[in-house]
């Protein structure tokens, strides 16, 4: 398993971290490396970084918007990572690209891979990448280049699978915190509490981080008492929809936080 | 007369070389490329649907709901004057004939038995047209399930008479404002639905699309097309076989169910018809087969029209049926191993079938099933040859688009 930036903030940092998303391109094509550095100044732990899509299956409202906005501003991977080019010499926090295979199919997996590890890329998210097919056909590629996957459970993955899945994966489980699409505003429920602490005690070698309905200080505090912490993404990408100038919208909401 | 599926081994999938394998694939094409948080209601269905499909009780159900509801055996008509105008012997497998006008029901009735075994009280559904959305909203209605089908905004205008008929029926019909607003967002739609509801709801997918095991289970309920084709040829030709069979492809479930008898008899000639547009390289078309390249669309890995980037791209055709830009991973791998021949139709070719099928035998066809009639003169049967073509719909639905298509047609003359 590949150690990078990912595995050792998890050494580092045990609790309350703070993973932000946003969709790059968005809200204009040229605010990635302004919001990379502003997350770092402000806190945040880690980034996930959204590579656009036209079909975000997975995905709400809010950021199914930005997805749309950002590929009509011209964000595609190739750009993304020629932004991301010198992203090492200005930022230090550890990063991830989130997107849908198809865009990645099309870049050429292994050439995708190889050019995200090379600019300073930790971490993958491919929602729809099947874990069959992962372990035969992509694994392999992911080590060569240092590069971890992160994958996905609900409450209604069954535990053996979530065994598997921690078997397989370094770096951490994104625990999805409800039956949702991302942005729903998710109750606190004793179901919902259940399935944490029910993950809780599995005692698996990945940390846990908590995503889906987590929009401010009460649900992100919360959902870092069942977790390592937790990541919040519709409501950053409401944030950075503000009128202030982007710099200052990552700011304030970042401050709302602590 | 009363048609049943042949004990267990008939529901094998036909054709070992181009039927599904079990990690859910057609060659290289099919899968389940789908977030975690479907995972679980695919897998469900994954696990069950075969056993289900192949129980007694089941099969005994469907075929009374096909027989008593739908109205079949839909007839085999041997068109004379539509033979003597292509020199060769056409017949017609009049799917037009069925309850909603089209053979969308033959799939939405074997889902939903299958949702109320799995135990499911609330049924979505996406829709382009309308044609399915109405089949679904039938079944619901019948079973008194719950229903509710996505529908791009953009669609609901075009096609306001489905949504009334949906309404009637008592189905929830949700105009979709994401994305493009047509097919492609409302299954995307009809999808975050599924994700939101993760315990009590089925999604009756419409077409042979979809992860796994969706575009075998539809093909398996279409499939009964090509049962009936096989024992009503024998009964009017003395052979099972025809030379060729024709049917067009959208994402591709009537096709689906016309070739699926025939899959490995490689004496009968395999037309898949697609929509060009305003022409192949016009800029304006769904001819995936030729314009797609392999991709990821719904949970399926198959042809898809997309961008250099990887971005869907919305196809064009005048039926709202074939505008789907990518294609079931079944039709994907036919068209790669060339057991399929693909051919691509002109919105102004089908509209001109269209009207000859309507002149010379008095049926007036769905828009999308035109595209097979106009492919008649490219297939270029022999006079000794039996040629049969899948008519997977009525015109009915699409009366408006063929009144002020000739219309336009007629004042540019």
């Amino acid at each position: 398993m590949p150690q990078n930036r990912l595995t050792r903030l998890f050494q580092e940092k045990s609790g309350n971290l703070l993973n932000i998303y946003f969709t790059a391109g968005y809200p204009k094509l040229e605010d990635t490396m302004t919001i990379l550095e502003e997350l770092e100044a402000a806190g945040a732990d880690l980034v996930e970084i959204g590579m656009p899509f036209s079909d975000p299956l997975a995905d709400g409202p809010t950021i199914q918007a930005s997805n749309q906005v950002a590929l009509e501003n011209g964000m595609s991977i190739k750009k993304l990572l020629q932004q991301l080019e010198q992203v090492r010499e200005r930022v230090t926090l550890p990063i991830i690209l989130m997107g849908y295979l198809n865009p990645v199919m099309q870049y050429g997996f292994e050439r995708f891979c190889e050019d995200a590890a090379r600019v300073g890329v930790d971490g993958l998210i491919l929602p729809d990448l099947p874990f069959a097919e992962y372990e035969e056909e992509y694994k392999p590629i992911l080590e060569k280049h240092g590069l971890s996957l992160i994958f996905l459970i609900t409450p209604q993955t069954s535990e053996a699978r979530i065994r598997q899945i921690d078997a397989l994966t370094n770096s951490f489980i994104y625990m999805v915190s409800s039956a949702s699409t991302t942005g729903s505003q998710v109750q606190a429920s004793d179901s919902q509490q259940a399935y944490f602490s029910k993950v809780q005690k599995l005692g698996l070698k990945n940390p846990l981080l908590i995503g889906f309905g987590i929009s401010d200080k009460p649900s992100f505090e919360m959902a870092c008492l069942s977790a390592h912490g937790a990541i919040i993404g519709s409501a950053f990408i409401k944030a950075l929809q503000q009128p202030q100038e982007v710099r200052e919208n990552v700011r304030s909401f970042l401050k709302t936080l602590k | 007369m009363f048609f049943s599926w042949e004990g267990t081994s008939e529901l094998k999938t036909k054709g070992m070389e181009y039927g599904v394998n079990e990690r859910g694939y057609y060659g290289q094409f099919g899968g389940a490329f789908i977030p975690e948080m479907l995972y679980p209601n695919v897998e469900e269905l994954r696990e069950k649907y075969l056993t289900i499909i192949q129980e007694p009780a089941f099969q005994e159900e469907m075929q009374e709901l096909l027989r008593d509801y739908v109205g079949r055996p839909t007839p085999l008509y041997h068109a004379k004057r539509l033979s003597e105008k292509y020199n060769t012997k056409i017949y017609l497998k009049r799917e037009d004939l069925n309850h909603t006008g089209a053979h969308k029901i033959n799939n939405t009735v074997g889902q939903i038995l299958l949702a109320k075994r799995l135990g499911k009280t609330r049924i979505i559904a996406e829709t382009g047209a309308g044609q399915h959305g109405v089949a679904t909203a039938t079944v619901c209605a019948l079973a008194g399930l719950e229903c509710i089908v996505y529908m791009g905004k953009i669609d609901t205008e075009r096609q306001r008479p489905n949504v009334e008929k949906m309404r009637l029926l008592g189905a929830t019909v949700v105009p979709v404002t994401s994305g493009s607003q047509t097919l492609k967002d409302a299954t995307n739609e009809a999808i975050r639905d599924w994700i939101n509801h993760p315990e009590d709801t089925h999604y009756i997918i419409g077409s042979v699309v979809g992860p796994h095991p969706y575009p075998d289970m539809v093909a398996r309920f279409q499939s009964v097309i090509s049962e009936e084709i096989r024992k009503q040829l024998l009964e009017k030709e003395g052979r099972e076989l025809p030379d060729y069979v024709v049917a067009c492809v959208g994402g591709g479930s009537n096709a689906a169910g016309a070739f699926y008898h025939f899959l490995d008899e490689q004496s009968v000639q395999l037309i898949a018809v697609e929509a060009a547009g305003l022409g192949v390289d016009s800029g304006h078309s769904a001819a995936t087969s030729v314009l797609g390249k392999t991709g990821i669309i719904h949970g399926s890995k198959t042809l898809l029209m997309q961008t250099d980037d990887g971005q869907i791209t919305e196809p064009y055709s005048i039926s709202a049926g074939l505008d789907y830009p990518g294609v079931g991973p079944q039709h994907a791998h036919l068209a790669q191993t060339g057991r399929a021949r693909f051919i691509a139709i002109t919105d102004a070719d089908a509209m001109e079938a269209l009207r000859e099928l309507s002149r010379l035998e008095g049926i007036i066809p769905a828009i999308e099933s035109s595209h097979a009639l106009a492919a008649l003169k490219e297939v270029q049967a022999g006079p000794d040859d039996v040629v049969v073509l899948n008519l997977s719909g009525r015109g009915d639905k699409d009366l408006s688009t063929i009144l002020t298509y000739f219309e336009q047609q007629d004042a540019s003359k």
